[in-house]
Formats: structure tokens, sequence, C-alpha cells
């Protein structure tokens, strides 16, 4: 069972969001995400300064039997990438949505957000696909 | 055998140490005025780290380190989807003439006619064998194959001027290298599902094809280790919206001398010779991909390709044949593994070739009606096996949590090597299982002996199971830490401890 | 027939486990429109004796010329061990190590390999091997351009002093994906890059300069300053180095102030048979920045669940199999067998070894440039320094002086006239430490010989 928290934003991609005070946004993979994937590896993160547009991949997951594209769920600009992953990829595993965080970003425009998925339909998507 | 590990080479080296009989004749003064020669800006300074053994010693090293492999010649080897069939000795040695070996790449047609004529008489023969219209042997490996083949579908689109069609259509159970030959190519990849009983879905195939289309990859027999029954219908469809089919002849053995590509409607095929034509694994190499085309696609095969005229065998290269999509080679392939396959199809020849097909089907069919009995779940229970099947374990892995993973690690304690894991994706917790037409039915029973100890060891006692391999000269790897703390060179120990 | 072991009674009792009739039955699911009707295109099945004459004969057909021939496959010779234990069967018939528990031979051989490559390069990290060495300048090509940060540029730099077939496989492998092979010309007196040329090139946006070292040619370039030129705009250097050399010349990784990024080559001098051109393997090794951009195999050192050191492939992550559309590749084989030959081959030579056989092939080829240059119609075409290969001008066109050569057994060198008709009548000579001064005194003879009834007809 893969934990969701209630407060967070969610993309069909198996991202999250979390609005932070100062404006920007932090984004990570789910709970889901890392248990599918297994023990990383390695982790690249984007530069800070980067545009990104919504979907675009932003993000490089890997472990031993799988590497994926994280996909940003709203465009924006980066404004910080977590440095710790280089050396502890594990984070993600441990820690998914604290520790784990991959990016911080500058919305493009904040009403972006309404149009993700909140826990609830997250979760559902999850039953669906019969994960 | 002994299993105990060899230590790396160069713990081995002492300062000093060679094997003396491999110095050329000694010419000090020639020597050392060729190393004055070079200038001072271009000369190496330190000597690479290369071992310093004595002849002996590096005989004993690499023969102790071939002792710690599975092969074919030492153990049954099911690998599904690969092909492990016995590589004849007599390929090997007649291959290795040392007139085939010696002989230069740059070296005139007109001193190399008998090397020459194997080669025209081995595209001519695949040609048959697969009822294509021609063939180039250049490619040299099965995803080199593949890459040609779509790009020469690609090569045909664009000379008719239909510039838009860059999708190639894959199925979701193909093997990985099908999206990623398509990718090199610069197409796009469309993926359709398989239904239930492991057939593509024609519905969602005729919602996939439109101008774009530039063609479909497909197996056949599949990935799945069944018949590609729709065949027909496929080639229908994909042939109507103006697409070509190309052939992944990885399963090639399955329907060889049965059946014929060319037959099925495909316009493009690239073969394993290190599968079908049982030239040698190596390790991971070298394979041969010899591609063969439709006569429409024949202007854009890869060079150099042989031709016989009035002068006896010459090449036909890019002046020859300005159409091509180019040399994939600097030379003309992997020649010596193209020999060997010549020398196995001489010695099948047409009786021969019809029974491989016939032959791995059998023990296919007989390893899948054995193994059901045994207890195992198929894939496919209501299909007739190619010259592979999948077993699933996903009900041993739901109530046991006993995985394909464990079974195959424990397979190598019953001195098998384990059949292919894990492939195709669309199979939970799946073994693909091969065991081609060389073996004997007593090794087959064998092997239902062993995956039969398997199952009951299962039920009994699942914890040890999962610690498989026991007998092995190495337990299962830490393939996390491989992959987050690279060790990619030998390094020397540090001072006074052996570094574990 | 050959190689099936069934006996009637053995599929008697197959087909009565399956419930089937017949084997014939067993293919009852094929549409019978696509069954075969027969292989009457291919000849009846032979014997191991009947085909061993036949091979044999072919083989005699082709004999045994002394040669001379270079560019890009040499003639080194290959220790006796070497292919003993390479066609050893836990070798020879071993499949890729996917089960790591049943491979350690195989993991390795290649973990030693690896090592011994990146060492003689210079670098840091190397991969299990690719096709070829043409094939790998694609790769690295690709790698280059991927690597590229600064923009997404898909020029990449193949001056004129590279290998041509060089060229051409990378335009046939990497030009489906968007890149575009330039050149720059080389200089007449040197046969080396033309530094003032590729100079016009500066502050364009390209990707990588390819510097092959020896050069086609078998010319000695500056690689120090191409290298900090290339840098300097930018650009990642990939380079096109012969194993041998590395044994006496500064290998890439110390090229200029900062290194080569990737460094690739044909890795048949090592132990691998001319065979008419293949099997051979490519090598390439880079930097630890980019091992996550290079295409093939690696092996990785590890422990087992005991502690005790293993060998296992790794960051498989990036290749075909698992990023299938975004793999780094879609290469999914090593040229295992000759990596172990290579892998043995530089084991039996050692350090100095392998240095004494580079050192012996420079003086053949230097003794057979001035046997040669003695003879009137044959001049050096370059000055400089050279490794084991040469240029010589003739005064007439070499294609005929070749066929009567080889009409004497020998073959003399490699025709330029194709691939660089602005040199002349120009011959590619190689001598290695194969050679003897009887042989280079006979090719001399047969040249003079085949000269002077030249000038005579």
């Amino acid at each position: 069972m893969s934990r969701i928290p209630a407060d967070l934003k969610y993309a069909k991609s198996h991202e999250w969001v979390r609005p932070l005070p100062d404006g920007t946004v932090e984004i990570g993979i789910t709970d889901h995400a890392q248990a599918a994937l297994g023990d990383l590896v390695f982790i690249e993160v984007p530069e800070v300064g980067r545009a990104l547009a919504a979907g675009e991949a932003c993000a490089v997951v890997e472990s031993v039997k799988a590497a994926s594209d994280v996909y940003a769920p709203l465009a924006g600009t980066v404004v910080a990438a977590n440095a710790a992953l280089g050396a502890a990829p594990e984070l993600v595993n441990q820690d998914c949505y604290g520790q784990g965080w991959m990016l911080r970003l500058q919305p493009a425009s904040p009403e972006a957000l309404a149009a993700l998925l909140d826990a609830g339909a997250y979760g559902a998507q999850l039953a669906a696909a019969g994960g | 055998m002994d299993q105990t590990l060899e230590r790396p080479i160069f713990e081995h080296s002492r300062p000093g140490r060679r094997a003396a009989a491999q110095s050329p004749p000694a010419a000090p003064a020639a020597a050392a005025a060729a190393r004055e020669a070079i200038p001072d800006a271009l000369r190496r300074r330190k000597a690479p780290l290369l071992p310093e053994v004595g002849e002996l010693d590096a005989v004993r090293h690499f023969t102790r380190l071939s002792q710690l492999n599975f092969s074919i010649d030492t153990n049954f080897y099911p690998l599904g989807s690969c092909t492990m069939k016995y590589n004849p000795k007599a390929c090997n040695q007649y291959a290795m003439l040392p007139e085939f070996l010696a002989r230069h790449p740059r070296a005139p047609a007109s001193q190399g006619q008998g090397f020459l004529e194997c080669m025209f008489e081995l595209q001519e023969m695949l040609k048959e064998v697969t009822g294509m219209a021609a063939v180039s042997l250049s490619p040299m490996a099965g995803a080199h194959g593949e890459f040609a083949g779509v790009a020469m579908i690609r090569a045909y689109h664009r000379a008719r001027g239909d510039l838009a069609r860059n999708e190639i259509i894959v199925p979701e159970a193909a093997h990985g290298t099908n999206p990623a030959t398509a990718t090199m190519c610069g197409c796009i990849v469309k993926e359709i599902p398989v239904d239930g009983e492991g057939d593509v879905d024609l519905a969602a195939l005729e919602r996939a094809v439109g101008p774009n289309t530039a063609g479909i990859m497909l197996t056949n027999p599949s990935t799945l280790g069944v018949f590609e029954r729709k065949i027909r219908d496929v080639a229908r469809i994909v042939h109507g919206a103006g697409g070509l089919l190309y052939y992944d002849g990885a399963n090639l053995n399955a329907i060889l001398g049965k059946v014929r590509p060319g037959d099925m409607g495909f316009d493009v095929i690239h073969m394993n010779l290190h599968k079908t034509f049982s030239t040698p694994h190596g390790g991971g190499g070298p394979g041969a991909g010899a591609v063969g085309v439709a006569a429409r696609l024949e202007p854009f095969l890869p060079v150099p390709l042989v031709a016989r005229g009035e002068g006896g065998f010459h090449w036909l290269a890019e002046a020859e044949r300005p159409q091509s999509i180019g040399r994939l080679s600097a030379f003309m392939g992997n020649a010596g593994v193209l020999l060997r396959a010549y020398v196995y199809m001489r010695m099948l020849g047409r009786e021969g070739m019809a029974r491989v097909g016939e032959f791995a089907t059998l023990n296919a069919n007989y390893l899948q009606a054995r193994l059901r009995a045994a207890g195992y779940e198929l894939a496919y229970p209501t299909r007739r096996a190619s010259h592979e099947f999948i077993v699933t374990l996903r009900k041993q892995a739901r109530e046991l949590d006993v995985t394909a993973m464990d079974v195959a690690k424990r397979l190598l304690d019953h001195g098998f090597h384990a059949p292919t894991t894990y492939f195709p994706l669309l199979v939970p917790e799946c073994l693909l299982i091969e065991p081609t037409e060389t073996e004997n039915k007593d090794t087959l029973d064998a092997f239902v002996e062993a995956m039969t100890a398997i199952l009951g060891e299962a039920q009994a006692d699942a914890a040890r199971l999962k610690g498989a391999p026991y007998t092995m000269p190495v337990r299962r790897l830490d393939d996390v830490r491989a992959a987050k703390q690279l060790e990619l060179t030998w390094k020397p120990p540090q001072a006074a401890t052996m570094a574990g | 027939m050959p190689f099936v072991p069934h006996t009637e009674e053995d599929v008697r009792a197959m087909l009565a486990a399956i419930g089937a009739p017949s084997i014939d039955a067993l293919f009852d699911e094929i549409p019978p429109e696509l069954r075969a009707k027969g292989l009457d295109g291919i000849p009846p099945g032979l014997s191991e004796m009947e085909v061993g004459r036949l091979m044999s004969g072919r083989a005699r057909r082709d004999g045994l010329p002394l040669s001379f021939l270079g560019a890009g496959a040499y003639e080194h010779h290959i220790p006796s061990a070497v292919w003993a234990i390479t066609t050893r069967g836990e070798f020879y018939s071993a499949y890729t190590p996917y089960q790591a528990e049943a491979s350690q031979g195989t993991l390795q051989v290649i973990h030693e390999y690896q090592t011994m490559m990146a060492s003689l390069t210079g670098m840091e990290v190397s991969n299990a091997s690719l096709y070829d060495g043409g094939s790998a300048v694609a790769e690295a090509a690709l790698m280059a351009v991927r690597a590229h940060r600064r923009s997404k540029s898909l020029r990449v730099i193949i001056p004129d002093t590279v290998n041509p077939d060089y060229r051409r496989v990378a335009v046939s492998t990497a030009g489906n994906q968007g890149l575009r092979f330039e050149t720059v010309p080389y200089l007449r007196d040197s046969g080396t890059i033309d530094a003032a040329a590729l100079g016009a090139l500066a502050g364009e946006d390209i990707a990588a300069l390819v510097i092959q070292q020896p050069n086609f040619f078998g010319q000695l370039e500056d690689v120090d300053a191409l290298t900090d030129w290339a840098h300097a705009q930018g650009m990642l250097v990939i380079a096109a180095v012969n194993p041998t050399s590395l044994a006496v010349l500064k290998p890439p990784g110390e090229w200029g102030a900062k290194g080569a990024d990737i460094c690739v080559g044909e890795g048949q001098p090592l132990g691998v048979p001319l065979s008419s051109g293949g099997p051979y393997f490519g090598f390439m090794t880079t930097r630890m920045e980019l091992v996550r951009s290079m295409p093939g195999r690696i092996v990785g050192r590890t422990v087992d669940l005991e502690g005790r050191a293993g060998y296992t492939l790794t960051l498989q992550a990036r290749e075909q199999h698992i990023r299938r559309g975004k793999a780094t590749s879609n290469i999914c084989t090593n040229q295992g067998l000759l990596m172990t030959a290579a892998t043995i081959y530089m084991t039996l030579l050692g350090p100095a070894g392998l240095e004494q056989v580079a050192l012996a092939s420079m003086a053949r080829t230097s003794q057979l440039v001035a046997a040669l240059t003695k003879l009137p119609g044959v001049q050096a075409a370059f000055a400089g320094p050279r490794f084991h290969e040469a240029v010589l001008r003739l005064d007439r066109p070499a294609a005929a002086v070749l066929r009567a050569l080889e009409a004497e057994g020998i073959l003399g060198g490699v025709d330029l006239a194709a691939d660089h008709p602005g040199l002349g009548h120009a011959l590619l000579v190689c001598a290695t430490e194969t050679k003897t001064d009887a042989d280079i005194e006979r090719y001399a003879g047969a040249l003079g010989k085949a000269l002077q009834a030249a000038r005579a007809a």
C-alpha cells in the first residue's frame, strides 16, 4: 500500500508537488514510483536556472533494473536542485516526500497547480491500474 | 571443478617477468632509433598497466577463469530467445584455416576467390532459406542488422519522396532493441498491445497505421513463444497503409525449413547467425546480423555485397550501389563468423535445415508438456510452443514469495544454466525456455526433474530456495552496490589489507 | 542428421507425452499456405570430412602471399596460447554474462580487459568493447553530441587524415540521427591536419573533433595543440588510436592540458587475426564523468552475500533492454571472444613486449621505406615522424604495379587513388615485426623489376 500524503498534489506520471510559502513548488517522485524502481543508484537533477515546459523530462532516476525520466508536472524555472542525491540516491527510497525532494520550481503560472491531481484522484489512478 | 576464485591477473605480476618467447627478434639498434624518431612531446613516459607474468602464469590464469563459466560445451543452457545450440567444432576449425585467418581485408578479390566463393554461397543459401530476394552479410550483430533494416525502410520511403513516414510500430512484447533501433534511425516508436492469446491486437493495429507509418517490426514466432497466427492480416493492414514489414529473426530457429519470412509477407529481415546458424556466442559476441530484403529494397542494402561475374567473385561497394544505406563496418563485417555459418549450413544441407525447426519445436513442446504436468503454470496454455515457451511463477510469487529469479538461481545449483528471466516484460515472473534441437531427451528429462525438485522446495523450504545459488563460485551479488560504488577497473589493494 | 541426437524411440515417447500424433502436428497453428515447399536451392548436406576437403581446397586457392598491407588492420604475431585458450568451450560457447554467478570467468576477463584498456589509453574507464573501430568512432560521435552541454550541436569534424571508411561508417550510422560530419584538409608536405584550415572554424558551434593518431597515412599529429585548440572552442576531443602504438606514444588521456574526452579505436592488432576484415573489436574509454553516456556493456566489481568479491554487469539501465527507446544506443553485444583474445595477448606481451612489437614495427617500416625509395620512381610522400605505415609516391599509377607484385606473391600496399586522388600515384605501405630482412629485400627486388618492366613497355 503506497503512501500518498493528503497535503500534496500529484501528476499522472508519479511526481508529487508541494507548494512552498515563498510561491515556489517542490517536486519529487511518489512512494509508488520509488518502490517500482527499486534501490536507486543514480539520480540526475536539472541545472538551476533551466526553464521547463509542463511535461518536459527534467531529471533521470536510475535503479539496477530501470532508468526513468522524471517529468515537470508544470511549467517553470528551476530555482534549486537537491545536491544531496548525488552521493545518496537512497534518500529517495527512504524518504521520497521529505529528504528525497528533487527540485524546486518557480511556476510559470500558479493556476497550473490546480489542474494537478489531489491525493484521492492519484490514489484512484493507482488502484485502477492495479498498483 | 575447482571453485575457488582467481585473483586478478595484476596481482600475479612481478616486475620484470615476461613471456620471453613472444619477443620479436632483437634488433636493439633499430628499436632505439625508432624510439628516438618519436618527438619528445609525443613519447609515452609511463608504462601502461599491463600484467608482467610468465607464459605459464598467463595460461593457468585464463584457463582457470574459463572453468568458472557455464557454457554450452559444459551445461544445458535453455536461454529463451538466444538459441544456445551446439557450436560444431568443425565450423571453428575450417573458419580458422591459416589462409582464411591470414587474409588481409584490403587484399584484392583476385587473392580471395576461395573466401569470396564461400561468402557468395552463404548469401545464396540465406536467400533460399528465408525466401528473400537479396542478402547483405555485413551487419555485425542482430541489433546492427535491425539498424540496417529500419534504415533501409526509411531510405525506401525517402527515395519515393514520402518524407512523412517516420513512425515504427512495435508490439509491446518486443525486445528492447526494437524501439532503441527505431530511435537510432530517427523514427518515433508506436507501441501496440497483444491480446490474451499472444497475437497482435488487429484492431489496435488498424488504429495505429496511417500516412506516417514507415513500418512495423515483428518477430514470428513472437517473443511470447507463439506463432503470430494473424500475420497475413498484419501484412495486409500495414502494406495497405503504405508501410513495410520488418522481421526480427531472433526466433528463426523455430521455423527454419518450415516457413519462410519472405512468404509471410516480410519486406526486410535480419538473421542472427549466432543463434540460428550456430556461430559461437563467445561470452557476448561476435555475432553476425545478415539482412535479407524483398526486391523493392534491394538497392538500399548495406555494402559491401559479393557478386559473381565472368572474372569470378567480386565486391559491390558504394560505387556500384549508389542507393545503399552505406557501409556499416570498416571492412565487410564479421568474416570469420560468416565462414562458420557457411560451414554449418553446408553440413546441415537441405534435409538438415528442415529438421532444425522440427526438432527445436519438438523439444520445446515436450518440455512444455512435462513442466505443466509437474505443476508449472504456462503463460499461454492453449497454444503450441514454438521453439520456446513461457512459464510464469506469479502464483508462487504471490503465495510463497518465490520468484522467477529464485528458480533461476537454484537451477544453477542443479548444473543447468537458467532460462531467460523477466523477458518478455508482459508476463510477470516469467521464465522463457528454449531447449534447441541439439539436446537429447535425457537432458530434457533431467531438467524437468530439477525443476520439479525446485517446485517442491518452494513449498517445503522457500527460505532455502531464496538463498540460492549455494554451489557456484559466488553467491548472489550485490548489484546495487555495483552500480552505486563503481569499481570498473582494478586498483592496487590498500597497503597491508586485501580489500574485499 | 547432424547435431540432432533423437532416435525414433525418443520421438515416439516425446510425442506421447505431448499428446500429438506427429511432429508435423506441432506446426498446426501455422496456416498451411505459409508452409515452405522444400529448400531445393540448398545443396544436400556434407559430412565433416567432405566439408573439410571443400574448405581446404578453397583456402589453398587463396594461399598465403607476403603482405605489406595496413590501412586499419595489421599483421602481428599472435602467440599460440591466445587462441588455444580463447577457443576453449567455456569461453567460446558461453553466453553474455547475465547470470553472473555462472559467468565469473567471462566477467573477470572483461574487468581485466577494462583495466588494461583504460590504462593503455590513459583514461579512467573502459567499456567491454564495441563492434569495430569504425562503429566505435560513430558511437563516440553520438556520445560526444549527447555530452556536449553547451548547445545541442550536431556537427562533428572528421579531418581528411582519418581513415575514410571510419567516416563512411559514421555517416551511415549516425546520419539518421541528424549528425553532420564535416571535414578539414591535410598539409601536403607533412600529411597531417592543416591547423590553419582547422583554425578557420574557431567560434563555430561544433560538438567534437576526431583526431586519429597515428593518422590514416601513418603520420604523427601534433595532438597537444589540436586538443587544446578544440577544448578552447568548447568541443569534445575524440581520439581514434592504434592500440599497439600506445606502448610508445603519449596516450589520449594525456593529450593537451586536459586530455581527450573519449578514446576509441580498432582493437584488431591485439591478438586478433586479419580474417578478411572480421570479427574484430572496437574499444572505447573515457573519463568517469562521462561513464553514464558510454554505450556498450560494462563490468563492475562488487561483493556477494558472503562478502566475497565478484563481478557483474553494471549500469545496465542505460542499455537497450531496459531503456528501450531512450537507450544510449541499440547495441546489445560486445565482441566478447575477441576481447578475450586481446586480454590474453596483452597479458602475454606485457608492457615490455608490446613496446617491442611497436618499436620493431616502426623499425621495419623505416627499413622498408629506405629500401623502396632507393628505387627510381619511388618517393616518400610525407616528411615528419610516423608510426608503422608510410605513403609512397610512384611515378606511375599504383594499380598496375600492385598487380605485377601480386603475380610475384606480394601484396605491396593499399592504392590510395580512389580515396585520395589529390596525392597522385600514392601507395600506403606497412611493415610490422613480422617482416624479415629477406622479405623486404624480396619486395624491393620485385618492385624494382616491375617498375623497370613498366618503363620499358
